[in-house]
């Protein structure tokens, strides 16, 4: 049941855009979602469908994986896709059927719409298949740290989901041995409408939450066996630096990105 | 190395009497001795642990570390950095999704440069044998390599004295010999001073001393020749010897000759077999 889970879903590489200094990929990654709102034209995408696909190739992502990431999608697509077809107006009609009209500008920008829901999908996922969760956590505590003055707790966050990706599988583990403890008792998780299978959880839910607390125990005397004393005066094994071709990336892509916009394409 | 004078600690727990878990303990442990304390399911092995390293302050009593008391709030983390503790489970003590992260954690806390952590992360990983699995993500492991990856992140600490509080209860037999061939090694070709908790008497053999614990006093204590000899003793506390042990009396008993204390089957095969 479980096994259907991915956790994290970084697919390790040696490319170019994985070498990038995370940081800078969050920067990039937010550039370009701005300036795919501000595009708005058919050139516009073209040129973001390429610098979309670009990465995905040099980066050896298989197109599999991409479009498996946009499955929970479908129906959020195929929901915009209607919606503009039978209800924006304008150009041609191309159908009518007693008040239903289709007109050609509603299936224009059905199209653009949805082509743009699934470069923003596919771009930002970018980020997390091409990081570590480990980079990506210092990303966010780097990130974060300027606003640690006005109380913004930004080593803990990063410290919170390093725990929590390392105790995915593990809790996901124990869950599996739960569930089959108790089916082998005769629980029947399976059956039954969503009120009586959320009900059957109960038993499932229950063990699971108390175990997690004594593993959030242990792991708490652990840490503090290990010195752990919070954030500060606190050293990094892998020090993220930003390499000067980090930011020509970065300026590069502003700015392409800045007169793209600019000319409105 | 360690001392403990006249230690005592008590849980209160609701509106009942206070259990007394270690209860007026005093002994030393010196520096490259590999100890092991056995006793069953709360006699006190426990607390005792987290009593070396701080953790817990002793209630009563004093315990000093190096020539530094542990209640004494300026040294609390140079006593943590040196008596390393390593737990039962191994699951609940790595804190990364990749094991050289995990093994950086302690060396990080201790804000060391991030040079000197890498060096560290790949002496540690050295010690115990997993070099190889350093890109690894620690929940794939077995038990006995999780647990010698824990090992190592305390080792990344340079602690001089090791206390682990059961580590091998959790594991299986292949495992536990891993767990138990690593320590030895660390002790007997680097020096470590190991303190080692279990209630396998199995893997008290091979330690310098042996201390029983019951009810928060220790009951018997010295060599494990001298301590597995007294079975009588150990199970009016509810412990065995050591199987080979054990066999060797029963053997004595049907008029072999054999002293009550084969403690490995080595000498016990030199013992039959002169």
């Amino acid at each position: 049941m479980f096994n259907s889970v991915s956790i994290g879903q970084y697919y390790p590489g040696d490319s170019f855009f994985h070498r990038l200094e995370p940081r800078i990929k969050i920067g990039l990654i937010t550039i370009y979602v701005i300036s795919l709102f501000l595009l708005d034209s058919f050139w516009g995408y073209l040129i973001m469908t390429l610098f979309t696909m670009t990465v995905i190739f040099t980066s050896r992502l298989p197109l599999k994986l991409m479009l498996r990431g946009l499955k929970p999608l479908y129906f959020i697509l195929a929901f915009t896709l209607l919606l503009h077809i039978f209800f924006t107006k304008g150009g041609t009609v191309l159908f009518r059927w007693k008040k239903i009209s289709i007109e050609s500008a509603g299936v224009i920008s059905g199209l653009m719409m949805t082509w743009r829901l699934i470069l923003l999908v596919m771009t930002s996922s970018l980020l997390t298949l091409t990081t570590s969760p480990i980079a990506l956590t210092d990303a966010i505590e780097g990130l974060l740290s300027p606003l640690k003055p006005i109380g913004v707790p930004a080593h803990e966050l990063a410290m919170m989901m390093t725990i929590a990706l390392r105790f995915i599988p593990t809790l996901l583990e124990e869950a599996e041995k739960i569930m089959k403890a108790q089916m082998a008792r005769g629980a029947d998780f399976e059956s039954g409408n969503l009120i009586q299978r959320a009900k059957s959880m109960i038993p499932l839910l229950v063990p699971l939450f108390i175990s997690s607390f004594r593993r959030a125990d242990d792991l708490a005397l652990a840490m503090e066996a290990r010195c752990y004393r919070g954030g500060k005066g606190r050293t990094r094994m892998k020090v993220h630096k930003v390499t000067s071709l980090d930011w020509l990336t970065l300026g590069g892509f502003a700015g392409t990105m800045a007169v793209l916009v600019w000319l409105g394409i | 190395m360690i001392r403990l004078e006249a230690v005592s600690y008590s849980y209160q727990s609701g509106e009942e009497q206070a259990i007394k878990a270690v209860d007026n303990i005093s002994m030393t442990i010196e520096k490259g001795e590999f100890v092991a304390i056995i006793g069953h399911n709360g006699s006190g092995k426990s607390t005792l642990a987290k009593l070396l390293n701080g953790l817990l302050l002793p209630q009563a009593g004093q315990v000093w570390v190096g020539g530094k008391a542990t209640d004494d709030p300026e040294a609390n983390w140079q006593i943590r950095q040196q008596v390393g503790l390593v737990f039962q489970n191994p699951d609940n003590q790595l804190i990364a999704t990749i094991v050289e992260e995990d093994v950086a954690f302690g060396p990080e806390n201790l804000g060391l440069p991030s040079g000197e952590i890498v060096a560290r992360v790949q002496e540690s990983l050295a010690q115990v044998g997993m070099s190889e699995f350093r890109q690894h993500a620690p929940h794939l492991l077995s038990g006995g390599q999780k647990q010698r990856i824990a090992i190592a992140g305390i080792l990344a600490m340079r602690p001089q004295c090791l206390v682990l509080d059961e580590p091998t209860a959790m594991l299986d037999p292949q495992g536990r010999r891993e767990v138990m061939d690593t320590v030895r090694r660390l002790n007997s070709e680097e020096g470590m001073t190991v303190v080692w908790i279990t209630h396998h008497m199995d893997e008290a053999v091979s330690a310098h001393r042996v201390m029983v614990m019951d009810q928060g006093r220790v009951a018997i204590q010295g060599s494990p020749r001298e301590v597995f000899r007294q079975t009588e003793l150990l199970e009016s506390l509810d412990l065995d010897v050591p199987v080979i042990t054990r066999l060797g009396q029963l053997l004595a008993r049907d008029g072999f000759d054999l002293p009550p204390d084969v403690l490995t089957v080595e000498e016990m095969v030199n013992l039959l077999c002169p």
